[in-house]
């Protein structure tokens, strides 16, 4: 059975007709067209198709899209819509990708952390990223950005972000 | 039908409407098309079968703007960057003003593929020549134009200067504009190295902010009006033969079904709609008899391996046995491994008049593209592969089975059809690094020195497997090897390439060795391996590594937990030092730190390097202590990251990468030499910290343990 669902993306209103039981990801990049989100697993294992629902990550293989009815969504396309963010300006400083295709998903999930603890440890960094995998080997630099991205952008971590 | 991507800009900035349109007004001082490249007269010395047309390399566009082309595909290995930095450097223009045309088999030069750290080795070269002697026409056109003697002339950042009249001056653009020129400059000189300004040093990324934007358009991220995802029918275990399928439920639910021999597919719209659909088919396969799981696959590989060849032998094997105080032999093992790109097989097919369109995750489209052709019966010039972004490929993208397969659906359908493997199918069909068996028989004198090496590998490959040390009397076998030429039922799936082939299991066997035979005659593990060691530049690399890591002398095991490895890969060169904890109540290997040094001859782009070593190393993790594909009678058993593990973040040891200054010597790929030392280097470590050696590769918590036990 098809419905309407209604959601906020990127800052402004969306509307999909979906069948039931879809998942977000396949509706952000087949039906709206949204491609930075990733396919790495599928099964929530490995964090390429991160997105931020309500200020939240999550991953959106496993979310079905009626869960996001009146949410904000927000994907990397909504991140630094007016310049790029502190999180991808310090990504491209450190050069903290190889491939790139678990970086969408990384800066997300990275995204997610600075909003609720805008000065993380170093520990609380990898801890938080754990579940977020990159097979390039670009794990020491991500982690790098992510420390200079909170202290470069004190408790604005929202900033260029969707509201 | 119009793609609806057409108008978008892919991995070089410019599409093919754009390129051709500016063609047409003759704004393009070159232009190269696969077939008009061909009649051009033969300019630069050939090289490793590369154009000799500079033509094919590069363009200058009437704003000055230089398009670089090449058929090598940025995998992440930062490509892009630092075939831009080697045109700047020679063209004298600034790198921000180079574009990049990469892995299209319709603009770029014809390239074998990007594999074996072969971009700057041997590409390099090429595009050096072809920008030197750009460079040298442009200077003479404007001689002509500014009627001033070449000797006054001085270039930079594109712009042509008479050094006697300040404010004369021409630009690169201003100098080509409205024409296409013929000019051909004989032997003209590339630019020393102790000239150079941007090549050797850091440079940013050419594809950071497509990356961190999500703007960067990996295979399955160009969408047609109309276009199908396709999901196929797959066998359950490898040698599984179809009897039948009923594909009605699926039709039923609004499905497209194709059926074209062997191949079964759904199509829909909708990628989950298509995945949905094929739970739908009901397929019925005749499974193999049973063949070998994991672990009687290294009994088997010994059984059904060709006969060795001999790869390197000298002196007498028997008057190195009489020479020895002490002979230790022992067995090394690897399991198969996984590429595991994050990005899995992926391609957009699109058939139009006749022709057709591939965008595929590739490290070889213009192997694709005959594999395309031949499937659709075209001819290969009316197939065309672009390799767009990859998202990741460490020789796992090789093959490309899945453009074969959209290019056919595309063609059964007459509708743009994209192909994206699942993780489960990227691990059935992916091209493992063999399983392997080493057995190393080797003596050392009573005077400590190496007198008996007798070294026989079955499965990985003869690469790198004869010894470097000094030593009298050796002999090296080889088994059959990742290149293929084993015979049928040895391996139960295919293998390939895996980032540094052959010799990831070649080093870890031999440096594991070294080190048995160093704890044997109570030496310090590195004086043992320089007592052995002529090789200058290896000496260098050991010194080098030995220095940072403040290297302890003594006799293994120090309960410390540190270790060291080197090795050879291309002719460059890479030393390790490592410090582990284990966890003796469960097994557990904690790398803490690792110390990196190699010798790639000149560093292109140091900074690139740099991401090169510290990704070899977090990779080379995986394959030390966890990655190992299960499988049983053709089934393989991991679908997923969560029984496959691979590198995390709290694995992360800290990583300290030393390059050796080396500008004399040409530069060198980087992709691979450092993985190469990461088995051994974490086994030596581990026998340091705990008094046991592991010699099967995944060292995971399980075998540690049980060392352990064993004492």
């Amino acid at each position: 059975m098809e419905r309407t669902i209604s959601f906020t993306l990127n800052g402004k209103p969306a509307s999909v007709k979906v069948e039931d039981g879809r998942m977000l990801l396949w509706v952000l990049r087949s039906d709206l067209g949204l491609t930075g989100t990733k396919f790495g697993c599928g099964e929530g294992l490995c964090g390429a198709c991160t997105v931020i629902v309500n200020r939240e990550a999550v991953r959106s293989c496993s979310v079905p899209v009626k869960d996001v009815a009146g949410k904000q969504v927000m994907t990397i396309e909504g991140l630094g819509q007016s310049g790029l963010h502190a999180i991808q300006a310090a990504f491209v400083k450190h050069h903290a990708f190889q491939c790139g295709y678990c970086t969408p998903g990384m800066i997300l999930n990275a995204y997610a952390l600075l909003l609720k603890t805008p000065k993380p440890t170093p520990e609380q960094i990898a801890r938080h990223m754990e579940d977020n995998l990159c097979r390039c080997g670009a794990h020491v630099r991500i982690l790098a950005a992510i420390q200079e991205a909170a202290i470069a952008a004190p408790a604005s971590a929202s900033r260029g972000g969707a509201r | 039908m119009k793609p609806a991507d057409c108008t978008e800009t892919g991995a070089g900035g410019l599409n093919r409407r754009e390129l051709l349109a500016m063609a047409g007004n003759g704004l393009f001082l070159w232009f190269s098309v696969d077939g008009l490249a061909a009649q051009e007269p033969a300019r630069l010395p050939a090289r490793q079968g590369y154009p000799t047309d500079l033509n094919a390399y590069l363009r200058i566009g009437p704003d000055g703007r230089v398009t670089c082309f090449s058929g090598k595909v940025e995998l992440g290995q930062g490509a892009m960057t630092v075939l831009a930095q080697i045109l700047a450097e020679e063209l004298d223009v600034a790198y921000a003003s180079v574009d990049m045309v990469l892995g299209d088999t319709e603009l770029c030069p014809y390239d074998m593929g990007t594999f074996g750290s072969m971009n700057v080795r041997n590409f390099g070269p090429a595009l050096r020549g072809a920008g030197a002697e750009a460079k040298a026409i442009l200077l003479q056109m404007a001689a002509e134009q500014l009627q001033a003697p070449p000797a006054r002339l001085q270039v930079k950042g594109g712009v042509v200067t008479d050094s006697a009249t300040p404010g004369k001056s021409v630009t690169y653009g201003q100098l080509v504009q409205g024409k296409r020129i013929e000019r051909h400059i004989e032997g003209v000189a590339v630019k020393p190295v102790a000239a150079y300004t941007v090549v050797g040093r850091a440079a940013p990324r050419k594809d950071a902010l497509e990356k961190v934007t999500g703007k960067a358009k990996y295979c399955g991220d160009f969408m047609f009006t109309g276009m199908l995802h396709a999901r196929l029918v797959r066998p359950p275990a490898h040698g599984a033969k179809l009897k039948d399928a009923d594909t009605s439920a699926a039709e039923k639910a609004g499905a497209r079904v194709v059926r074209d021999g062997e191949l079964i597919a759904v199509l829909h719209e909708r990628p989950d709609l298509a995945d949905k659909a094929l739970g739908l088919v009901k397929a019925q396969f005749e499974r193999p008899l049973p063949t070998v799981d994991d672990k009687t696959i290294f009994d088997h590989l010994l059984k059904t391996g060709p006969p060795p060849q001999n790869v390197g032998a000298s002196g007498d094997l028997a008057e190195g046995a009489k020479a020895s105080a002490a002979i230790v032999e022992e067995t090394y093992l690897n399991s198969y491994v996984a590429h595991a790109p994050m990005e899995t097989h992926s391609a957009t097919a699109v058939v139009e008049n006749g022709k057709v369109t591939v965008w595929a995750g590739t490290q070889a489209p213009f192997s694709v593209r005959q594999q395309v052709a031949q499937a659709v019966g075209f001819p290969p010039q009316n197939v065309r592969i672009i390799a767009s972004y990859v998202g990741g490929g460490f020789g796992g993208k090789s093959a490309a089975g899945q453009a074969v397969e959209a290019a056919r659906l595309a063609k059964a359908t007459g509708k743009p059809v994209q192909v994206v493997w699942n993780r489960a199918e990227e691990f059935f069909y992916d091209t493992f690094r063999p399983a392997a068996v080493v057995k190393i028989r080797a003596g050392v004198s009573s005077a400590g020195k190496i007198a008996l090496w007798d070294y026989s590998v079955c499965g990985a490959g003869e690469r790198e497997a004869k010894t470097y040390y000094d030593v009298p009397n050796q002999r090296t076998l080889s088994a059959g090897g990742w290149q293929g030429g084993n015979p049928p039922g040895m391996h139960p799936f295919a293998i390939g390439p895996w980032r540094a082939p052959s010799v990831n299991t070649n080093t870890f066997a031999r440096e594991s060795h070294m080190d048995a035979l160093a704890a044997k005659a109570g030496i310090d593990p590195l004086e043992f391996r320089l007592n052995h060691l002529s090789d200058a530049r290896m000496r260098r690399v050991l010194e080098a590594v030995a220095k940072q890591f403040a290297w302890k002398a003594g006799k293994a095991p120090s309960g410390r937990g540190a270790g060291i490895a080197c090795g050879i890969y291309s002719n460059a060169y890479a030393a390790t030092m490592a410090d582990v904890v284990v966890d003796k109540k469960t097994g557990h290997v904690q790398v803490t730190r690792v110390v990196s040094a190699m010798d790639v001859g000149l560093a292109v782009n140091p900074e690139g390097l740099r991401q090169q070593m510290e990704g070899c190393i977090a990779m080379g993790l995986g394959y030390s202590l966890t990655e190992e594909v299960h499988f049983k009678d053709g089934e393989v058993l991991d679908r997923n990251f969560d029984s496959y593990q691979i590198p995390r973040f709290s694995w992360m040891p800290k990583m300290e990468t030393i390059l050796i200054d080396n500008p004399g010597s040409p530069a060198l790929g980087a992709g691979e030499p450092p993985i190469i030392t990461m088995g051994a280097v974490i086994a030596n470590a581990i026998f340091d910290a705990a008094g046991v050696r592991l010699r099967q590769l995944p060292m995971t918590p399980a075998r540690v343990l049980e060392a352990l036990q064993k004492g």
